[in-house]
């Protein structure tokens, strides 16, 4: 087997073990942490400081659950780049979690002429 | 000199000093400088003897007053710019171009060519790639001798990679024997363009006036013709200050601009073309350096309506009403991936058209396009390319290579396509609008996410600046695509100069400068100017809002202040992450902020009316409300908003 199609394989395994693990036991999250982090490891960058979205990275709001959320930040699809454990431990990705979820939605439309 | 073909060339200060030796003897020659008339008309030991000691003391130099009936080669430089009908000269002054200036000022009357203070010469370029895509003409750039050059080279690329026609004069000071000590021998070389030659179209050294007519009229035809681009003419400080006797000045030529008709498309080749648009299932029009007059647009929307096809505008230009139920800019992906013919129209790059690349360990392009898609490049914005930069991707071919001018083809094609529509053209159009319909909503429904934020998100301050200018003619000269293209997402726009496109060259300062050129450009019109540029572009050359307000040019120039060079803030967390290193290190180096900086301050000292920062989201209502109010009194206004990255 090719090197890199091995390492590939025991990625995807790897993270599946991982995905499932988080499935069955996925860790409080702390949001205030959670907000500092989304500041502090860059996710504001492509997503907004409010979830919001842009050219650079889809909103986050309303959120993804845990599992996905979290297999997206560990093994991005598209061009996110990747958050290994040794960059962000599984608490800290709860964490974020826990803010973004905590993130409100669109404002009431109805509300905002400008939005009509 | 350069007056007369039969006389021999002296330079200017070898001619003052054998004109101050050989006093009257020169007063017979029928170029005979100013200095050595005067001398020759004082008869020898008539001063008084007070005035005698004094000249002892104090003799004579070279600095004496130009005589009646003289003037000087910038005199003459001045005319060939008038005859070229430039408009303005955009420069921060240099010694080498000073007689040159001079004229400008005196001779010229500071008229067409008016001088237009900048405080960089790489501003001087970007004000007139602005101007340029406003009015479709030259503006000249005159920049100083070898440094000034230096500074400019970045504005010179991105002019280049624009295809925006820039008329540079460069000072230059030729002889060595000449050159003052100092800045002059500096600031001089014996090939002054050569430091940006890869990137301009044609340039020209002359060495004397009679050459200087020929060239500027050469640099002047390089520059607007075909793919327009920049322009670089030297302009010797000797020949500047060259005096010639009137006589003799009309004797120079001036340059004539003539009418120019663009290569099109011979008949044989549009109806080939016309047959392959019409018996396609699924045409796309794909748009990038189209739309540059007030013929383009409703031109492309007669051969889209025609053949009821998507239209995919890539913005390199406004090229397509961004309301028209044809535009799938935003939502192209399925139309090029099922298309069986791609019309590229004036594609500078067309891979980039037809092939994806992402930031990849390994870049391997992924097709827009399907298998068999025939791909047809209408259009001259590839043929100015030159081999040293990368102003395209990797190559790509066309099935069908048409290189005539796009818009010089479109009447002959559209008339073409409409002899042979087709019954079923009407229902792609249907499906097509039916896709299309709910793109307005869907923005808004967008921004309503972070809508009431802190700092303001980027939708809500377009949408803000929308609401204040919708009834208005107007411009908005900077990119957009930093700004999540929020404009052509919430706005209308369907003008050519509703949208500018992009740098050419992706070189940080362009949006900031070269809105005060559009700026300039549109005010005889009333148009309203929008600037939207990002506080590291605005900070390559803050002095630009100065030259607004020195010119009374008015502009609403709001800075998109997200504390840094975002971009690159994205690129180094990418390096960090994909390296599993510290992925909270990204800001240093890329951010501007601790201290903030405060963009309102900064532009009150320059005399603008400024407000900011403005970080909440309440606020921008009022603050846009009265900063327009400034604009509209024939002014700039500066909005400093503290917003969302992108």
């Amino acid at each position: 087997m090719q090197k890199s199609l091995f390492l590939a394989l025991a990625g995807v395994t790897g993270i599946a073990v991982t995905a499932t693990a988080w499935a069955q036991n996925a860790p409080g999250g702390n949001a205030a942490n959670g907000k500092m982090l989304f500041e502090h490891v860059g996710c504001y960058q492509c997503h907004g400081f409010a979830g919001q979205g842009g050219a650079a990275g889809p909103k986050l709001v309303p959120a993804l659950e845990f599992e996905p959320f979290a297999l997206q930040l560990r093994m991005p699809r598209q061009l996110m780049p990747p958050y290994s454990p040794q960059a962000l431990s599984d608490q800290q990705v709860a964490d974020i979690h826990a803010f973004v979820k905590s993130l409100p939605g669109p404002v009431n439309r109805a509300n905002v002429p400008l939005l009509q | 000199m350069s007056g007369s073909d039969k006389q021999p060339r002296i330079e200017r200060r070898q001619f003052l000093k054998g004109a101050a030796a050989a006093g009257p003897a020169l007063a017979a020659a029928s170029l005979v400088s100013p200095q050595a008339a005067q001398a020759a008309q004082t008869p020898a030991g008539a001063a008084a003897p007070a005035t005698m000691a004094v000249r002892e003391q104090h003799p004579p130099g070279t600095g004496q007053p130009l005589a009646p009936g003289y003037v000087v080669g910038g005199d003459h430089m001045t005319d060939c710019l008038r005859a070229l009908d430039i408009e303005y000269v955009a420069s921060c002054p240099g010694s080498t171009f000073r007689g040159f200036q001079e004229s400008i000022i005196n001779y010229g009357g500071n008229k067409k060519p008016e001088f237009l203070t900048a405080l960089h010469e790489d501003s001087s370029v970007h004000f007139a790639m602005g101007y340029a895509k406003i009015t479709g003409k030259p503006m000249a750039a005159m920049i100083h001798g070898v440094v000034g050059v230096q500074h400019a080279s970045m504005a010179i690329y991105n002019a280049f990679g624009d295809q925006v026609p820039v008329y540079i004069i460069a000072g230059n000071l030729l002889s060595e024997w000449g050159r003052r000590p100092g800045a002059e021998a500096a600031h001089s070389s014996t090939d002054q363009a050569q430091m940006v030659r890869d990137y301009i179209k044609w340039d020209e050294q002359p060495t004397t006036l009679r050459d200087f007519s020929n060239a500027a009229a050469r640099c002047y035809e390089a520059a607007v013709s075909g793919a327009p681009g920049p322009v670089m003419l030297t302009a010797d400080a000797d020949m500047q200050e060259e005096a010639i006797h009137e006589d003799h000045k009309a004797d120079l030529r001036l340059p004539k601009i003539g009418r120019r008709i663009p290569a099109s498309a011979d008949s044989g080749t549009v109806q080939e073309l016309a047959t392959m648009l019409c018996n396609a299932e699924n045409p796309v029009l794909s748009l990038d350096r189209y739309g540059n007059n007030d013929k383009s647009i409703p031109l492309m929307v007669e051969l889209a309506e025609a053949l009821q096809a998507p239209v995919i505008d890539t913005r390199g230009r406004m090229n397509f009403p961004n309301r028209h139920p044809l535009n799938v800019s935003d939502i192209g992906g399925p139309y090029l991936r099922n298309a069986d013919v791609v019309l590229a129209v004036e594609p500078r790059d067309l891979f980039g058209m037809v092939m994806a690349l992402d930031d990849e360990d390994v870049r391997t392009p992924r097709p827009r396009i399907g298998q068999n898609t025939k791909v047809v490049r209408l259009g001259i914005s590839h043929t100015s390319q030159k081999p040293n930069y990368g102003g395209s991707q990797r190559y790509a071919p066309a099935d069908l290579d048409i290189q005539a001018d796009a818009q010089g083809t479109m009447p002959a094609l559209i008339e073409a396509v409409k002899r042979m529509a087709k019954p079923n053209f009407a229902a792609r159009g249907e499906r097509i609008a039916n896709q299309t319909k709910n793109l307005l909503e869907r923005a808004k429904a967008e921004a309503a996410y972070g809508w009431d934020a802190s700092p303001i998100s980027t939708a809500r301050l377009c949408a803000e600046i929308w609401d204040q200018i919708k009834n208005e003619e107007y411009t908005v000269p900077t990119e957009t695509n930093f700004l999540s293209s929020w404009p052509q997402r919430l706005w209308v726009m369907d003008k050519y100069y509703n949208f500018l496109g992009r740098s050419g060259g992706w070189g940080v300062g362009y949006n900031s400068a070269a809105a005060i050129g559009a700026a300039l450009a549109n005010k005889p019109h009333g148009r309203v100017t929008v600037a939207l540029a990002g506080d590291g572009d605005f900070m390559m050359a803050p002095g630009v809002i100065w030259t607004a307000a020195h010119h009374q040019i008015p502009i609403l120039f709001v800075i998109h202040n997200n504390r840094g060079y975002h971009q690159e803030t994205m690129h180094l967390q990418r390096m960090a992450n994909r390296r599993n290193r510290a992925v909270t290190t990204a800001d240093i180096g890329t951010t501007i902020k601790d201290p903030n900086m405060d963009f309102a301050m900064m532009a009150k000292s320059m005399g603008v009316y400024s407000e900011g920062p403005v970080s909440n989201p309440v606020d921008l209502r009022p603050a846009i409300q009265r900063a327009l109010a400034v604009v509209k009194r024939g002014e700039p206004a500066v909005l400093d908003i503290v917003a969302q990255p992108r």
